[in-house]
């Protein structure tokens, strides 16, 4: 009987030998994420071109491991970044520090910030570790204008945009 | 001794030796990647075409590698260990024949370098009890309790399936009535000695897997105890060194299963392509060699007590039983 189950086993590994393998070829074949997958940062842009960013710091604040750090400065309509009166002139992430909670994603009034899905964040040197705005923030739609831009006066005075209730 | 015989040792000697080292190389790379099939992966495939490179890869691995001896360990017999373990694996094959002898040069030249001499079984016996030595010495000049403990399992098991060994050797001896392996395998010219041996191969098969601590039997390396057993402390070029020991007397056991019991390099077309002799003589060695790992994918390891009752109170008697079998075979139907 023992000799049976030894044959039995013996059977199965053998004819495990013939399917198809599992492994996925990484750098050549990728594995789709999730949609709710937390990856790389990317600061937002409305469809006209202007950055959600709004430079309110809440992100920073949220973070637990102290990762971000925002630099606000004034809007113009002249100069304009973002709807309202500010703008964040400074955006960096520390790639070194951030878990990806996603908590700065949470805590953004305005849904500029959004954990996206790219993983491979791989780097040499620690200075390449820190993502500047301008490495985090999305390029622009077609259709709408690069940051900063001019703007008719009293266009965009609202920093976040007017909610409603779903229908 | 002539010039030409001595010309003829050299060149055999080194196509063994040579053949040895990379079919233990070629052999770590085909047990990853038939054991990551049967694990339902792929294996090692970056290294070149197939993964073909790997073995080079991980040499240059090793060869870069820090040499560390412990600071209690004694130093001599650490760095004589791995030798002592390797060795006997390489000159095992010199009395297995490889091939019916052939005409080359005006002159008959037979392949392996001692296959005829009357002792050929004892001499394999005697050099593959010496392999012991090194694993032993390796656990006790580490100064490693886990490397003691491995080297003291790896000693008891394999005096233990020693015996059963021996007892399995004694079936083609008394058929054959010789202890020459070229007897042996002339009188397996027209019958494998598998159809008159079944027990006596089986009995080979497990007591040579325990011989060289693999898997089900791998007991002195066991890794979740011992954590590597009796090559913890070893790194580097001394640490290949045991790999390959492990690994080429693997491919030695298969060799010897192979020329007592599947024939040796006797096959199909033999006698007019006297050259054939080795390649079958190979592709019966990979095909025990697949059996080998086929087993370590299967079976998890023994208890230790279950090993030891498993090797004397299940494999010698059947070995003994064999043995008195094979005996009156011999004596009612002749050899």
């Amino acid at each position: 009987m023992k000799i049976l189950g030894l044959l039995r086993g013996m059977w199965i590994t053998f004819r495990s030998m013939f399917e198809r393998p599992v492994t996925i070829q990484y750098p050549e074949v990728k594995r789709p994420v999730r949609s709710r997958f937390r990856g790389r940062h990317e600061l937002r842009r409305f469809d006209n071109g202007l950055e959600k960013c709004i430079g309110c710091s809440l992100c920073s604040a949220a973070c637990p491991a102290d990762a971000i750090f925002v630099e606000a400065a004034e809007n113009t309509d002249e100069r304009r970044f973002s709807p309202g009166e500010r703008y964040a002139s400074t955006y960096e992430i520390n790639m070194l520090r951030c878990i990806f909670c996603g908590y700065c994603e949470d805590a953004c009034p305005t849904e500029a910030i959004v954990l996206g899905h790219t993983y491979e964040l791989s780097f040499t040197d620690r200075r390449s570790a820190i993502y500047t705005k301008e490495r985090l923030l999305v390029p622009v739609a077609s259709g709408g204008q690069p940051t900063p831009m001019r703007v008719p006066a009293g266009a965009f005075d609202r920093s976040i945009p007017l909610m409603q209730d779903p229908e | 001794m002539t010039t030409a015989m001595l010309i003829q040792w050299v060149v055999i000697s080194a196509l063994i030796i040579v053949s040895l080292l990379t079919g233990f190389a070629y052999l770590t790379l085909l047990e990853r990647r038939v054991l990551a099939r049967i694990q339902v992966r792929i294996g090692p495939n970056r290294a070149g075409p197939f993964g073909l490179l790997q073995p080079v890869a991980d040499g240059l691995k090793l060869f870069f590698k820090e040499e560390l001896i412990p600071a209690q360990a004694d130093r001599v017999i650490f760095v004589l260990a791995p030798v002592v373990t390797l060795i006997p694996a390489l000159i095992i094959l010199a009395v297995v024949p490889l091939g019916p002898p052939i005409e080359l040069f005006g002159q008959t030249i037979t392949l392996g370098l001692a296959p005829d001499i009357n002792v050929g079984v004892l001499y394999l016996m005697a050099v593959s009890s010496i392999s012991v030595y090194g694993i032993v010495l390796a656990g006790w000049s580490s100064n490693n309790k886990y490397s003691l403990l491995g080297a003291l399992r790896s000693s008891a098991q394999m005096i233990s399936y020693e015996l059963a060994l021996g007892l399995a050797f004694i079936g083609p001896i008394l058929i054959a009535g010789s202890m020459s392996l070229q007897d042996i395998v002339d009188a397996q010219a027209s019958r494998w000695y598998l159809l008159y041996q079944p027990i006596g191969f089986v009995v080979f098969v497990l007591a040579a897997i325990a011989e060289v601590n693999r898997a089900p039997f791998d007991m002195p390396e066991a890794e979740q105890e011992l954590t590597a057993g009796y090559h913890s402390e070893y790194s580097g070029m001394k640490f290949a060194l045991l790999f390959m020991a492990e690994y080429d007397k693997m491919i030695a056991v298969s060799a010897i299963a192979a020329t007592l019991f599947l024939g040796g390099y006797h096959g199909p077309f033999i006698a007019e392509a006297p050259l054939l002799g080795p390649l079958y003589l190979g592709g019966k060695v990979v095909l025990l060699l697949l059996l080998m790992i086929w087993l370590r994918a299967t079976l998890p390891r023994f208890r230790y007590d279950r090993l030891m009752a498993f090797g004397w109170k299940v494999l010698l008697p059947l070995a003994l039983l064999n043995v008195a079998l094979t005996a009156v075979g011999v004596v009612m139907w002749g050899g």
